[in-house]
């Protein structure tokens, strides 16, 4: 079980962010919580400067940009593996 | 910040997926270049023969100029976008935050100011932007050094006015729009606002570790400048398209200098009006830009169209609004007045100048 974050105010990229996430984790067919962070006390607590963020099981995996599905993909796998 | 990021990887060798990229876009920059040379005798032919239009003719200067600067406009966008984003691929946020820790006001305003422009930025990230800058103790000038340009000096303006008007134009915009946000800053750094900042600013612990920038290699840089360039100009190409085409109007059929006695040097309220008159327009910079150019061909100075230009990408209000989560309104107040009697100034100047 995977608890995937993303930190923003919900612009359009946060939620290009989140669609790219989603669309990973139905490819995987695993379970995940999503979480919308978008409390700018609760963003800074992992130390961003610019958003949208992705948070995967507490780790910042990127931050200030539009990661690939793949590049999701290999994140997702890489915190299953180490749950 | 006490984390240094002094020691940086060594470069590694060009792997093969790099040199393929190199390749692609060394072909690309060949077709680009062909494309921009034939597109004044396409755009001659399409509507002198092919439309069988006269050039002396009002809808025939006009649709020759629109086939001529819809195309000449759009490929220099894709472009140079792809070459500053390039650029930017080797700048970040964090690494800017490290190269303005513990600088004096005054050389700090400098290198925030320069770094706004390269550095990677976006407006929905000025809050993050702007604590983490602040907690981490740089100056609150400074800080407003780098938020003012890096919209006022805009990439797709930049563009799109050395498209239209040429490299000493383009040049001066960004002169301009560097020396208002050096000043603006350190006008702001000197009335000591920190009293002005919301309060849950100064209070929130930022978390330690963040997040250390990869280095990508060449054919990662070259994928992010391809999709910030196709997102750009996807974003920006009808407000181009129908932005020329008014102007295209206006260089048609609006007589010469009809407009000298409004927008002209000679009118002293033209500068604060046309400051005043960008504010609401933020997004369709790109659209304005065209029909600037066609109306200085009929008599407005360039002083003018610079300070309303810099308005439009400089005073936006969707940024205000964002910005009011952390600044107190006397702040935005205050900012916004530095702001917009900088570019006032600057117009007067410019109209006084040339």
């Amino acid at each position: 079980m995977l608890t995937i974050k993303i930190l923003g105010s919900g612009c359009a990229n946060c939620k290009k962010v989140e669609s790219i996430a989603k669309q990973a984790v139905e490819g995987l067919a695993i379970e995940a919580t999503f979480v919308k962070v978008t409390d700018y006390k609760d963003i800074m607590a992992y130390n961003i400067l610019s958003t949208p963020g992705l948070v995967v099981n507490e780790r910042l995996m990127c931050a200030g940009r539009i990661p690939t599905q793949a590049e999701v993909i290999t994140w997702l796998t890489n915190a299953l593996a180490a749950a | 910040m006490t984390q240094t990021l002094s020691t940086r990887p060594v470069l590694p060798a060009a792997k093969p997926q790099d040199l393929k990229a190199f390749a692609l876009v060394g072909a690309a920059a060949v077709i680009w270049l062909i494309l921009y040379n034939i597109i004044q005798p396409l755009a001659d032919w399409l509507s002198y023969n092919l439309l069988g239009l006269s050039p002396s003719s009002h809808l025939g200067s006009s649709l020759a100029f629109f086939f001529y600067d819809v195309p000449k406009i759009i490929l220099l966008l894709g472009g140079m976008i792809f070459a500053i984003t390039m650029l930017r691929s080797f700048f970040s946020a964090e690494q800017t935050r490290t190269w303005l820790g513990g600088k004096r006001e005054g050389v700090g305003n400098v290198l925030a100011a320069t770094l706004g422009i390269i550095t990677p930025f976006c407006s929905c990230s000025a809050v993050p932007l702007f604590i983490g800058f602040v907690e981490s103790g740089i100056p609150l000038g400074v800080t407003f050094s780098f938020l003012i340009s890096a919209p006022v000096v805009n990439e797709v303006a930049l563009v799109m006015l050395f498209g239209m008007f040429g490299w000493k134009v383009a040049g001066l915009y960004l002169l301009s729009g560097l020396t208002i946000a050096i000043l603006a800053g350190v006008i702001i750094g000197r009335l000591k606002l920190e009293k002005y900042v919301e309060d849950f600013v100064w209070q929130i612990k930022v978390g330690k570790g963040g997040l250390l920038p990869d280095k990508p290699t060449w054919a990662q840089r070259f994928e992010i400048a391809w999709a910030s360039t196709r997102d750009i100009v996807g974003k920006v190409w009808l407000y181009v398209v129908v932005g020329i085409a008014i102007g295209a109007g206006i260089h048609g059929y609006v007589p010469e200098s009809a407009l000298a006695g409004i927008l002209g040097k000679g009118a002293w309220w033209s500068v604060p009006a046309a400051v005043l008159l960008g504010v609401p327009l933020y997004s369709n910079a790109a659209g304005v830009i065209p029909i600037v150019h066609a109306l200085m061909e009929k008599g407005a100075s360039l002083g003018t169209v610079l300070a309303f230009m810099m308005s439009v990408v400089g005073l936006s209000l969707p940024e205000m609004v964002i910005l009011r989560r952390v600044l107190k309104p006397q702040l935005i107040a205050i900012f916004v007045g530095v702001v917009a009697f900088a570019i006032i100034i600057t117009g007067y100047l410019f109209n006084l100048v040339l």
